[in-house]
């Protein structure tokens, strides 16, 4: 097998992994590589049609394919190796010095030599078998991504009555998408009792066409032969059981699941880096390392965002992680643990170790919550909040010098709080 | 002749008889490709021969041990991944080990080699390290094991063909047609195909067949079984089959790790109406029960998040329990080979080989040997199973081994477009249904959330048809309703 050399490998070609080859060369990295297994650059992007792109990155509102090109003329300029079509088959953590990539492509398999890796694989869609619906799998039942994909990249049109499970911003994209198209939207079902989605898309891709949302509901049952006829819908109690004999059918010929998003970490699991169960990505510090030193992840690889320009803050704080690996500099001063306090899903980064002056942590809550006040006992501190609710990543932005001063406490707890 | 039904049962008469110079052999099916019935969604085990009571059941007693032996051959043969690492029968109380005793004793009437009752901890732990600690006891059946019961099908078809058969895929068989006490031929949803001899092997739908032979009638009841399959990478697995003491009814819920390499667990049994032939559905009840005595025989299972994919499979459960396979003085030149249920998969090559004595020794056919017989086929040369060099190998030779198609079984276009080449070969139509089978593309933990539409783009280039109308399974699945613009 052909060896290849390189000061970084970034997998993945979406935001994060452009985001962060650009970063690495604007910080002078001589030897970039980046590995993408489809025939261009931009990731998921390219399929998403709607605006709300690089709105930070680039101070403009882009839709999806246009934030794709500006990011890939910026890689191309700064004369990062872009491998297209090919496909990171294994990721293996040598030694401290090392790490190999091998790589497939139509040239054949080469194992990249490296001395930092940026994993940017970004996500999978969740599927019709991970959220207890039974019952037929007939044609007709999509991923909200598929839907996206087979409209927007191939025009081809799905269905024409269709029923969506789940009301995260890309189930609220879809159904608008769908009913511009000329489909009906019968429902958008979602099993929790608040929508998943921003209240901007509820209002625009829903209300402004008509769409029902049923909120407290579960799609239960797919009936159908060869197509989707229709689905058996329940209603749910506060802990999401289904209550009894409420069900009822809403005829249909497209089941769409847009029931989230899931870190396509396959690579860095196999490669032993430490997975949080509950963010489904690696556990990792404040540059975004994991626990292989010098693999760095950044973007949907590490935790679902909501917004591209998170996506893309992430590729470049990995960025700057691996240079200062390669410098030397990324000395661990401690090792805190960040724990999920009350009302708390997830904390990332997870560990702290004082490699960074200004710290920002992305944090998902459980419910949502009006007048919220982000608590963290270890600082004494408490940051009032108007609004915080699962539709959106909370960022919580802290000095080191606090931090640096409760080190024995090993751990920081983050609560969100109703606000009295 | 004809045979009805390209199931692992017809598929194995048909590779069977198509050793024979004077026979004319038309493989009917429904479906569009092989094996879209019981043979499609099943444990996949090659049975110990323990469990079928020679008294009750003579024909499974007998065809199970046989076929069994016969598969070892076969799968060398066709290049069908298979895994012979024995089961165990696990006994929980002093009546099931008094159970396993019965059925060590019924295995050694049937001829079944190797059996042993173990009650030795170490030894059961060496065996299965992940049994659960409650186990008393297990026979231990070492010619037992697993292997990929769809690839199985395929390849026999694909065999077959090779030597001489011919298939009729989308042909639903109507009516057998006698005349004067003979069968005269069948007549099919595209046509009359004339035959002398035709084997009754439609699985679910044998019932219908027999019934319009105007040969037994009986009904066969679909006996649904729900299943949970993991992740690749998710543990604990098992090394071994691991079963409880069977009922009357079943053989209950197994634990599986299958040929390729994933934990498998199921299934239930519950009998539908002889109408609900169609009804392929999961429920929550069964999957529960399935999760449930799963548990019990195994130290861990995966965590449930770690399911890839829940399905259900229908066997074809005849009146007596036994299988039904002889043929007949009137219609003369029609045999059944129906109520196919456990162990039918473990029985088929033996099935097959009862077939040709029935035509020799019932019907008084003559059979000739042909000077040219080819046994062997190869497999699809799959990159995930193929060593790093191995791999570069394959990419040199063929540039399409480079392009991965899917990620998570890490399936390439190479083998995608041999797939379609060899659905063609046999006269099938290309699905994507059919491409996952032959390939296990999609059959990763995203389910074919990123790679369907490359396969459906891959078809529709290779088909040179519109890509919304890639069927995934059979008409009426087509991945669209129409293009965009010409909707517009």
């Amino acid at each position: 097998m052909r060896k290849v050399y390189a000061d970084t490998v970034v997998i993945g070609g979406g935001a994060a992994g452009l985001a962060a080859a650009i970063k690495l060369k604007d910080l002078s990295v001589n030897k970039v590589i980046l590995v993408d297994d489809r025939e261009r650059l931009g990731g998921i992007l390219p399929q998403c049609i709607h605006t709300g792109f690089g709105v930070h990155y680039s101070k403009r509102d882009l839709t999806g394919p246009e934030f794709a090109e500006e990011l890939s003329s910026f890689v191309l300029d700064r004369g990062v190796d872009v491998f297209l079509n090919s496909y990171a088959l294994e990721l293996r953590y040598v030694d401290y010095y090392e790490k190999s990539v091998i790589v497939a492509s139509r040239k054949g398999l080469i194992d990249v030599r490296t001395r930092t890796v940026i994993v940017a694989t970004g996500a999978r869609e969740r599927t019709v078998y991970e959220i207890g619906i039974f019952g037929d799998r007939p044609a007709g039942v999509y991923t909200a991504g598929m839907v996206q994909a087979l409209m927007d990249l191939y025009g081809v049109m799905p269905g024409k009555e269709v029923v969506i499970v789940g009301s995260g911003d890309v189930g609220l994209i879809v159904a608008r998408r769908l009913a511009m198209q000329g489909a009906t939207v019968k429902a958008v079902i979602e099993v929790k009792p608040w929508p998943g989605g921003l209240i901007r898309n509820i209002v625009q891709c829903l209300e402004d066409f008509g769409i029902p949302l049923l909120l407290s509901h579960a799609v239960r049952r797919i009936v159908g032969h060869e197509r989707v006829e229709r689905v058996i819908v329940t209603k749910v109690d506060d802990k999401l059981s289904p209550i009894p004999n409420t069900e009822f059918e809403i005829k249909c010929d497209t089941v769409v699941i847009a029931a989230g998003l899931k870190p396509e970490v396959q690579l860095l699991e196999r490669a032993g880096a430490l997975i949080d169960p509950v963010t489904g990505g690696p556990v990792v510090n404040e540059y975004l390392e994991t626990s292989l030193p010098g693999v760095f992840v950044a973007g949907n690889a590490l935790v679902i965002n909501d917004l591209v320009d998170t996506v893309a803050e992430q590729g470049e704080t990995a960025a700057e992680g691996a240079v200062l690996f390669m410098n030397d500099k990324l000395i661990a001063k401690y090792y805190l643990r960040v724990i999920c306090g009350s009302n708390v899903r997830f904390i990332v980064p997870q560990v702290l170790m004082g490699l960074k002056e200004e710290i920002t942590l992305y944090g998902r809550v459980i419910m949502p919550m009006r007048r919220a006040v982000i608590r963290i006992p270890e600082l004494m501190l408490s940051m009032q909040q108007a609004m915080i609710t699962p539709a959106e990543i909370f960022k919580v932005n802290i000095s080191e010098r606090k931090i640096s001063k409760v080190v024995k406490l090993h751990k920081l707890t983050i609560n969100v709080l109703e606000s009295r | 002749m004809i045979i009805i039904g390209a199931g692992v049962i017809g598929a194995s008469i048909a590779r069977v008889l198509s050793k024979y110079e004077n026979l004319e052999i038309h493989l009917v099916e429904m479906e569009p490709d092989a094996g879209w019935g019981a043979s499609r969604a099943n444990t996949a085990i090659i049975h110990g021969g323990y469990d079928d009571d020679p008294q009750k059941y003579p024909m499974r007693a007998r065809l199970c041990v046989r076929g069994a032996k016969l598969w070892r051959r076969w799968v060398r043969e066709l290049d069908i991944p298979a895994n012979f690492s024995g089961i165990l029968v696990l006994a929980f109380t002093e009546e099931e080990i008094e159970e396993l005793h019965k059925l060590r004793e019924r295995g050694l009437k049937n001829g079944v080699p190797g059996l042993r009752i173990l009650q030795d901890r170490d030894v059961l732990q060496t065996l299965e390290p992940n049994l659960n600690d409650n186990v008393r006891a297990a026979l231990w059946a070492p010619v037992g094991g697993v292997i990929n019961s769809i690839e199985a099908v395929i390849a026999l078809v694909e065999n077959a063909v090779d030597n001489g058969v011919m298939t009729h895929f989308n042909t639903r068989v109507l009516s057998v047609k006698t005349s004067c006490s003979e069968v005269v031929g069948v007549e099919t949803s595209r046509g009359f195909i004339e035959a002398d001899v035709v084997i009754n092997a439609a699985g679910l739908y044998a019932d219908e067949i027999s019934k319009s032979a105007g040969a037994d009638e009986f009904t066969i009841r679909p006996r649904i079984g729900e299943y949970y399959i993991f992740d690749e990478d998710a543990g604990p697995k098992v090394t071994r089959v691991l079963f409880p003491v069977p009922t009357p009814v079943t053989k209950g819920v197994a634990v599986i790790k299958t040929t390729e390499g994933n934990l498998m667990i199921g299934p239930t049994a519950r009998d539908l109406s002889p109408s609900e032939k169609e009804e392929w559905g999961t429920s929550e009840k069964g999957l529960e029960v399935v999760w449930k005595e799963a548990r019990r025989l195994v130290k861990a299972l995966p965590p449930l998040n770690k399911a890839i994919k829940t399905f259900a499979g229908l066997r074809p459960e005849p009146p007596h329990g036994d299988f039904i396979l002889k043929s007949y003085e009137e219609p003369y030149g029609f045999i059944n080979a129906a109520g196919m249920r456990s162990p039918g998969l473990t029985s088929a090559p033996a099935v097959a080989y009862e077939v040709v004595r029935i035509m020799k020794e019932e019907l008084g056919i003559e059979l000739e040997e042909k000077h040219q017989w080819n046994p062997f086929r190869r497999g699809i040369k799959r990159f995930s199973k193929a060593t790093n060099r191995e791999r570069a190998e394959l990419i040199q030779e063929d540039p399409d081994y480079g392009v991965i198609v899917c990620k998570h079984r890490l399936v390439t276009k190479a083998e995608v477009i041999e797939a379609m080449k060899r659905i063609r070969s046999i006269g099938a139509e290309i699905t994507v249904r059919g491409i996952k089978y032959r390939t296990w593309a999609g059959m990763g933990r995203c389910q074919g959330a990123f790679c369907i539409l490359q396969l459906i783009r891959l078809i529709a280039e290779f088909e040179g048809i519109a890509l919304w109308s890639v069927k995934l399974t059979k008409r009426g699945s087509e991945v669209g309703i129409g293009d965009i613009y010409t909707l517009v």
